[in-house]
């Protein structure tokens, strides 16, 4: 067979990588970074996640086309995500020639922009 | 063509191991890319009320016990190496190894569940912490921290239901590697079911800080 | 005999190799697994089509002739559902698709056999639990399940057609999976991607829609669900929750659904237009590309069902821009078509009267989808009949005719026999006369206001709705017709040969109807696709 046999010790330091990348997420959550800390909770979870998809699944040694798809799934996954963003955090955007009670009450109360 | 148990089989249509191999992993990540969307539908609706109820998820989230979490994240890591060191004790052909990877991998998802479903969500419920089934919580903006529960018991329902079948597949995988169904040149199961459970620690290492690390900084 | 001793004596082909039930209900044979969702949607497509008489035949009075408002509610949703989700989204994928993909690509089966068969019990089982819910006393939430309506004011099967469907659309996700691996690992040695046949760039399109878009519609219906069962207010604005977010959730997934449902018929149109014209089609690097730019660009769009919803006005200029662009590649394919009909040498069977009325339905079906995207006219006619014939001329004007056309065109090589000419020609056009009459006044019943989806409407409409309603009855007896020939066929009809239309394609090189394995050895392929213009010259030749 063709299929790639990673060395152990490239788990161990993986799953090392994954409990400090841990370790630094939750810590750092503790800090006030304003919405900073959700970037960077999100960025050391997509590290996280790379280090997984990356040496566990084998992606590093996989066909293009397998990876093609991964990237396809995330693609759209960030369409779907920011388009509806997009009606979401858009709806208190009326100009000035829409003003009317009808129309800037908030669909939803307790909304912020 | 089969030629003997532990020899690899080659289904009829394929017309040789490498494309049956090459056929199921693609397959296997197909698979897995409409799970990310599954899960990104969810993730989705979390993220428009996130967005609309920023504060009342704070407090959500600060209700929950980060140590659990980040505990049952180290825990769910653990079980990925272990599942990796059995794919990498079936590429070898080492049956006894990867029946008790397997079986590590089945132990520490153990611990995950039990964590989850006891320790968690049984206690949540007490807390008055369950929406639509025993809510006493009164503090402001009571019905948005509802939702972020809401989202809570739903993305992480989902991921434990996910990991349930991924217990019931492993028992039948370590039945099969205790008859010695699998070796150097047959162990695709093995892997694919690797692909599988290291996608489900994935998704829970998005939900942890998503979840648990929200509210962790700031007073309310 | 063993049983490849039985599959390779002479004669024996897929049909007769094995008889008795279990040899049907337990095959891994892609073309019987084609059977066993050929009669399923067959049976789905009556259920739906008797919602839709009733919902016709309600309508020539204006204060509805037949049932009270929330039955006709009932009707329209069943219709809707039933025809969605049970007949259009699987029709050509699985009957179709399943029998023609191995054959087209040389293989003896799709990658994974047991997995198809599979999707046929999953299909069942979801389909089974929304007849339940059916005969249980049925939904009326429309097909859109539109929440807080479906969530917190009904008390009827929401949940459980909620579920029948979301356990279908697995059928669908699994189906798609396969077909593309099919498709990339399984093809003849000489196949190159450039070489497929159209059918197939159609139908991988329609496979990455089913992968990325099945999954979320799963996770909408399971949220109403949850809100049902817990009343926990995810789309409660009471709580917080926004219904639009549903609409978000569920478009997504139904947008694309519609392109599920009309790019398999094109790539049908594709390759019966070229086989009964006799010529090399047109541009076919452009139409399998488009067949991409759809699955993706239509991924974009979905906002433009939710204009009038109270999304922001911003989101609505964008998902307005985006389905203009949709329509494009839409529209490449029909130019190809038109300039491979042009010059070619066409006879008129009945497969190609069904492609050339879809081109013709299709076009207006997709002209008025441009209205439809420009919001400052949805405004108007939103919600009216204007959409709902626009999305029937798509559908049934596209979709179904091109699902008829296919049926007609492989029917020789999928059964082994040739069903009646002269018959299948009359119900051809019998089908797009009905058709015509039924679906053309309601753009003008929608333009003058007629709102969908109502049991009772004002009486200066209802002269459009009786000549509507008599279109729907010719509409009827043309799809009563085919049933009965096809049905004839398979006792009574001619021995087809392996290639009556003398068409190009792996599939016509191999018997009517073809052994199990397909192939009695796998093809080599070493020429461009369409090869039309070298059988001319050999005629001429010979």
């Amino acid at each position: 067979m063709s299929e790639h046999i990673a060395p152990r010790k490239l788990y161990y330091m993986v799953f090392f990588g994954l409990l400090t990348l841990t370790l630094i997420t939750w810590q750092v959550a503790y800090i006030d970074l304003g919405k900073w800390n959700t970037v960077v909770m999100l960025i050391i979870a997509a590290g996280k996640a790379a280090l997984v998809g990356t040496f566990f699944m084998h992606l590093r040694w996989s066909a293009s086309m397998v990876r093609l798809v991964v990237f396809a799934a995330l693609f759209w996954l960030v369409i779907m995500i920011s388009l509806t963003i997009c009606d979401f955090s858009t709806r208190k955007n009326v100009q000035p020639w829409q003003h009317s009670a009808a129309i800037t009450q908030p669909m939803v109360p307790g909304i912020k922009c | 063509m089969h030629n003997s148990q532990t020899q690899t089989v080659v289904y009829e249509q394929f017309d040789d191991r490498t494309q049956q191999h090459e056929a199921s992993s693609l397959g296997m990540w197909i698979f897995l890319a409409t799970e990310i969307m599954f899960f990104g539908a969810v993730l989705t609706a979390y993220t428009v009320y996130r967005n609309l109820f920023t504060t009342a998820f704070e407090v959500g989230s600060h209700l929950l016990n980060t140590k659990i979490g980040a505990l049952n994240t180290a825990v769910l890591i653990g079980s990925s190496l272990t599942m990796a060191l059995a794919v990498h004790a079936a590429q070898m052909g080492k049956r006894k190894l990867l029946m008790t990877f397997i079986a590590s991998t089945m132990v520490l998802g153990g611990v995950f569940l039990y964590i989850k479903f006891v320790l968690e969500w049984l206690h949540e419920y007490h807390d008055g912490l369950a929406p639509g089934l025993h809510w006493t919580y009164a503090g402001p903006q009571s019905g948005h921290v509802a939702m972020f529960f809401v989202f809570y018991f739903i993305l992480t329902g989902i991921h434990a239901t996910h990991m349930i079948v991924g217990e019931g597949i492993m028992t039948v995988l370590f039945v099969m590697a205790w008859r010695g169904r699998f070796s150097k040149e047959r162990y695709n199961p093995i892997e694919m079911f690797g692909l599988y459970w290291h996608f489900v620690d994935i998704v829970w290492i998005f939900l942890f800080p998503l979840l648990y690390l929200l509210g962790a900084h700031g007073a309310h | 005999m063993s049983s490849s001793e039985v599959a390779n004596r002479p004669g024996a082909n897929y049909l007769n190799v094995d008889y008795g039930i279990k040899s049907w209900l337990l095959t891994t044979d892609h073309k019987r697994i084609a059977w066993l969702y050929l009669v399923a949607i067959t049976f789905f497509f009556a259920v739906g089509g008797v919602a839709a008489t009733l919902m016709r035949l309600n309508l020539l009075e204006p204060q509805g002739l037949l049932v009270e408002p929330e039955t006709y509610n009932k009707l329209f949703s069943t219709h809707g559902i039933v025809m969605i989700f049970l007949f259009l989204v699987p029709s050509i994928p699985a009957v179709l698709g399943n029998f023609l993909i191995p054959m087209m690509l040389g293989a003896r089966d799709v990658a994974f056999p047991r997995l198809n068969l599979l999707s046929w019990y999953v299909f069942m089982t979801g389909g089974s639990i929304v007849m339940y819910a059916l005969i249980a006393g049925g939904v009326d939430t429309g097909w859109t399940f539109y929440t807080p309506l479906s969530t917190m004011y009904l008390n009827t099967h929401v949940m459980a057609t909620a579920t029948g469907i979301f356990i279908a659309g697995f059928s669908s996700i699994l189906t798609g999976l396969n077909f593309v691996v099919t498709i990339h690992k399984m093809r003849a040695p000489g196949l190159t991607w450039f070489r497929l046949p159209l059918f197939i760039w159609a139908m991988y399109a329609t496979s990455i829609i089913f992968i990325i878009g099945t999954p979320v519609i799963a996770i909408s219906l399971a949220l109403i669900v949850i809100e049902r069962l817990f009343h926990v207010g995810i789309f409660d604005p009471a709580l917080g929750g926004d219904p639009i977010l549903f609409q978000h959730l569920f478009w997504f997934y139904s947008h694309p659904a519609v392109y599920v449902m009309i790019l398999p018929s094109m790539g049908v149109i594709s390759e019966v237009i070229t086989a009964l014209s006799h010529k090399k089609i047109f541009g076919y690097h452009f139409i399998a590309f488009s067949s991409i730019a759809i699955a993706a660009i239509g991924f974009l769009v979905w906002g433009h069902h939710m204009f009038v919803s109270g999304q922001s006005i911003y989101a609505g200029l964008v998902f307005s821009a985006l389905s203009m662009a949709v329509a494009i590649p839409s529209a490449v394919k029909v130019f190809n078509w038109t300039a491979t009909l042009y010059k070619g040498s066409i006879s008129y069977e009945a497969p190609m009267l069904y492609a050339l009325g879809f081109i013709g339905l299709f076009t207006i079906g997709g002209l008025t989808g441009l209205y439809l995207a420009t919001t400052a006219v949805d405004q108007h006619v939103h919600a009216t009949y204007f959409v709902v014939a626009h999305f029937h001329y798509i559908m049934v004007g596209g979709a179904i005719m091109g699902y008829m056309a296919g049926i007609h065109f492989w029917w020789p090589k999928i059964s082994g026999k040739l069903y009646p000419d002269g018959w299948s020609r009359v119900a051809a056009v019998i089908i797009f006369v009905g058709f015509n009459l039924t679906f053309f006044p309601q753009f003008i019943l929608g333009y003058l206001g007629m709102p969908r989806r109502y049991a009772v409407y004002p009486p200066e409409f209802q002269t459009l709705n009786v000549i509507s309603t008599a279109g729907a009855t010719i509409l009827g007896l043309g799809y009563i017709i085919p049933l009965i020939y096809f049905a004839w066929s398979v006792r009574y009809g001619a021995p087809a040969g392996d290639n009556p239309w003398q068409a190009t394609g792996l599939e016509w090189t191999t018997a009517s109807p073809p052994p199990t394995h397909n192939f009695e050895e796998t093809p080599v392929v070493t020429e461009e696709p369409y090869g039309y213009d070298r059988i001319a010259e050999e005629i001429q030749v010979a």
